[in-house]
Order: structure tokens, then sequence, then C-alpha cells
């Protein structure tokens, strides 16, 4: 995770522009799994809508997809999407941005967390179709690819703060908030404020460790 | 999730009528509660009618006079630094910080969690100690006469929560024994002594039928509004909840430890 989190260079940017491009088009491969299993058709419905070229397909029997415009990171998004599709689901598997992790998907972990206009929110607990018209920041939004780390990303990295790593966008989220909200000015605060992103590696000492470090260089 | 048809009216009287329309429709919040119900399939609304469209409507906190009014849709996090809530009932605000997780607080929203009535939910406890009023699109309804049972309340058919007044108690205290995991009360008690000096001490997440008062604490209180009063006074097991995480003994035990806990927090 370290070398992960470290490199900010030509990779992270080819590996963003690649999945940007290929977003889209990411619905071909899927198309022949979810064709073959009816009970799916509900995620198959988003896919034919972005597939207009595929008139064979004719969508499930359920509600159309609904047509929405979402913002993540600055850049607009047009999806035809299953109504029932979480942000959490766009991001990751529409838009192809999987730096959000789903983790329980129930609301009690955490690894979602993402902002939306400023404010941490769980996106497995939030509908798609309930974000347009709002400004949806995820991990991959902190900060540039030819940028340095946003403070946060980089103190997870000075502390080691996690050791898998698959709750750490969802603790860097949460951490943002945590000092934005002020509530990171002690290590109780810190521990009470950051209890809603669970780590199953208890790299807890580490992250309260992080956020303290971040704390002072995002308000000096 | 099954599916259902979306719906984000622009006016109460619209988002009324869609539920009156549909009767297995339901209104969201924050969302907060109903999206993990209808996640496991506990709920299966044909038509979700998302409120978000009416929040600026229905969000914001004022004083007026003896009481605070509270939007249905303004969010837990909003209610917890509320400087006006703060000054009024820091209880209530102090209530709002300690529901759910921050990132609940940020979308979660007081009128939801009235209009849902969880058994283990904070704001019953409030509501039914401070004597608040739940205003809807159509009446005002007393705490007394609102929370019916499980889930269950005296709001009708398409019946919308608009706000939530709050009158300004002399003192009042809440404190909750969270479960660890979902932050929900196990037992959260809150007791209040009201301007006319009338004492309630309420209680929540033990109650087999959801909130309720706990009378022997009440009048414990309204002779000396004192911790030390609450010393020979104990809450029966009876009625009260048994599940994985507290029996009715334990439960009934915790009562009483809260109860002092929010007196001397009243009192401090």
């Amino acid at each position: 995770m370290a070398n992960h989190h470290g490199d900010d260079g030509p990779a992270s940017v080819s590996r963003r522009r690649f999945l940007g491009a290929t977003a889209s088009t990411a619905a071909l491969p899927l198309m022949a799994s979810t064709a073959a299993l009816p009970l799916m058709g509900g995620a198959a419905a988003a896919e034919v809508a972005l597939l207009a070229a595929a008139p064979n397909l004719s969508p499930p029997d359920l509600q159309a997809p609904v047509d929405m415009r979402l913002s993540i990171n600055g850049s607009p998004h047009r999806l035809g999407l299953d109504v029932r599709t979480t942000l959490l689901d766009a991001l990751r598997e529409h838009i192809g941005l999987t730096g959000s992790k789903k983790g329980c998907d129930h609301g009690q972990c955490g690894a979602c967390t993402v902002h939306v206009d400023g404010r941490r929110t769980l996106a497995c607990l939030t509908l798609a179709v309930a974000v347009q018209g709002r400004e949806v920041t995820t991990i991959e939004g902190l900060a540039r690819a030819d940028a340095p780390l946003h403070p946060m990303q980089q103190a997870f990295v000075d502390h080691d703060a996690f050791q898998c790593g698959y709750c750490t966008p969802g603790q860097i989220m949460s951490a943002i908030g945590c000092v934005k909200e002020g509530h990171a000015d002690n290590d109780d605060a810190i521990r009470e404020y950051m209890s809603g992103n669970l780590c199953r590696c208890a790299a807890y000492p580490n992250i309260v460790a992080a956020v303290r470090q971040a704390k002072t260089r995002m308000e000096g | 999730m099954y599916a259902f048809n979306y719906h984000r009216p622009a006016s109460l009287a619209e988002a009324s009528a869609v539920l009156v329309a549909n009767a297995d429709a339901k209104f969201m919040a924050g969302g907060q509660t109903l999206l993990p119900a209808m996640k496991l399939r506990l709920a299966n609304p044909s038509d979700l009618v998302d409120l978000v469209a009416l929040r600026a409507e229905l969000s914001g906190i004022r004083r007026e006079g003896d009481r605070v009014v509270i939007g249905a849709m303004t969010r837990h996090g909003e209610i917890a630094t509320s400087d006006v809530l703060l000054a009024a009932i820091p209880a209530l605000a102090g209530m709002a910080a300690i529901v759910g997780d921050p990132a609940v607080r940020s979308r979660g929203t007081m009128g939801g969690s009235l209009a849902n009535n969880d058994p283990a939910a904070d704001y019953p406890a409030a509501a039914l100690a401070l004597g608040a009023t739940i205003v809807t699109d159509r009446r005002e309804i007393a705490a007394d006469h609102y929370f019916l049972g499980l889930f269950e309340t005296a709001l009708e058919e398409g019946e919308i929560i608009t706000a939530i007044a709050w009158p300004i108690p002399k003192r009042a205290g809440y404190e909750k024994f969270r479960n660890p995991a979902s932050r929900y009360a196990m037992v959260g008690v809150f007791v209040a002594e009201r301007a006319d000096g009338a004492v309630r001490v309420t209680v929540t997440g033990a109650g087999a039928s959801g909130v309720f008062r706990a009378t022997d604490f009440e009048t414990a209180l309204t002779a000396d509004f004192s911790s030390a009063a609450l010393a020979g006074v104990a809450a029966s097991p009876e009625g009260l909840n048994t599940d994985i995480h507290a029996d009715a003994e334990y439960r009934a035990h915790l009562v009483g430890v809260m109860a002092r806990r929010a007196v001397a927090a009243a009192t401090a």
C-alpha cells in the first residue's frame, strides 16, 4: 500500500485515464453474464441503456433505466442506471472509480465513505439518483495525479496507518471530515468521530496518529 | 433490494398524493434506516418518494419564544452543531451528536427518525420527555399521543412531518448505553424538568413496545431532582426486550444507571 500511495507519477495518470475512457464500455463484457441470469435483470437494465445499439436485448420486466447526471470529482457523468443503483455501485461498476470500497454494503463499516457537497457520506446508503445536482468527491478526487498527495493521504503513508488497505480510502475520506468538522482536537475526539470506520487489521493507533499529523498540516 | 418507482416531488401536496395513490409507497428523508431495510428486503416499497427536493422548505432550526422549532428534514449533524439549540436545549443537541456515526448524521434527519419510530431510536425519548409537538402537513400531534408502538405512530396515510417543536425545559439530560457496533441505544434515558416544573423520565431501546415513561423515577425526581433521589428506585424487567445484546434484567439495571447519569448531566 505504501508504494501505491506514493505512486502519484505517470502510472496513476494512465490508470485513471484508462478507467475514465473505458467506463462507458465496461458494461460490454458484463452483458453476456447478466443476460444469462434473468434474476439479475435489474443490473442488466442499466447496461442496456448504455447500449442503445443492442435492440435485440429488450429491457427486463422492471422499471426502465433512469437517466442520471452526476458530478464526480468535478467531472460530469451521464448514466442510464437502474433506479436502485447505490452511489457506491454507480462509482465502482459504472464509472470505474473503484477507490471507494464495498465492505459491508449496509452502512456499518465505512469503507465506502465519500464526500457529498463536502460532507462525509456512506455511498452504499445513498442512491445515485438522489445525489444529482450535488458534488461527489471520492478518494480519487483528493489530489491530482501530477500533484502531491492530500495531507491526509500523506499522513496515512507516513504513519503506516493500514495493513491490508481495504478500509483506507474510507478512513481517509472520513478523517478529512473529522478534521474539517473540528473533531480532531484530541485522541478521544478522533476515536469517537472516526468510529464509523472499521479496520479489521486494527491499525487504529496509527490512524489516530495520522489524523493528528494531517490536522496540523491541513490547518497550518 | 426490490425495484421501485422513484419520485422526487417538489411540493408537500405532490408528495402526499403519491402515498395516497400507492398503498405500498414510502417516504424517504435521509434514507439511513430505510435503505438498509430495503437492501435486506425487510422493506419493499412499490414507490419511493424522495423528499430531498423539499429540504430547503423543511429544514432549519429557529427559536420561537419558549420553544425551538426544527424542520423535519434537518440532519442530525446540523442539529448537533446548532448554536441555537446548544444554547436552548443542549441535551437535545447532545443526543443528535451520538446518533449513529458521523456519516449517518450527515444524511439522517430528525423527521425521518421520528416517522420511523424505531424502538431503539434516540429522539422518541426526547420528544416524550420534553413534550414535543409533531407538526405535519395537516395538523399538530402531541408527543404523548404520537408514539403507538414498534415502528407505529399516529401518522396517517400520506401524512408528512414538516417540523418538530421542542419546548425549552428548565434542565434536561440524556444518557445512552450504546450498542458498540450499531450505536443504537441498548438503553437510553432522557430526564427533563419542564418549564412548568413537571418531571419526565423516558426510556428508549429497552421497551418491547418502544419508548415509554419511567413513572417511578419521575415520582422520585419530582420530590428531589438529584441522582441521589434515584438511589432506591429500580426499573422492572417486565415488558423489556431480551436479545443477543442484553436480557431484560440487564436492561432494567441499565435504566437505573442511565437515569442517574442523565440526572447528573442535567444538574451539572
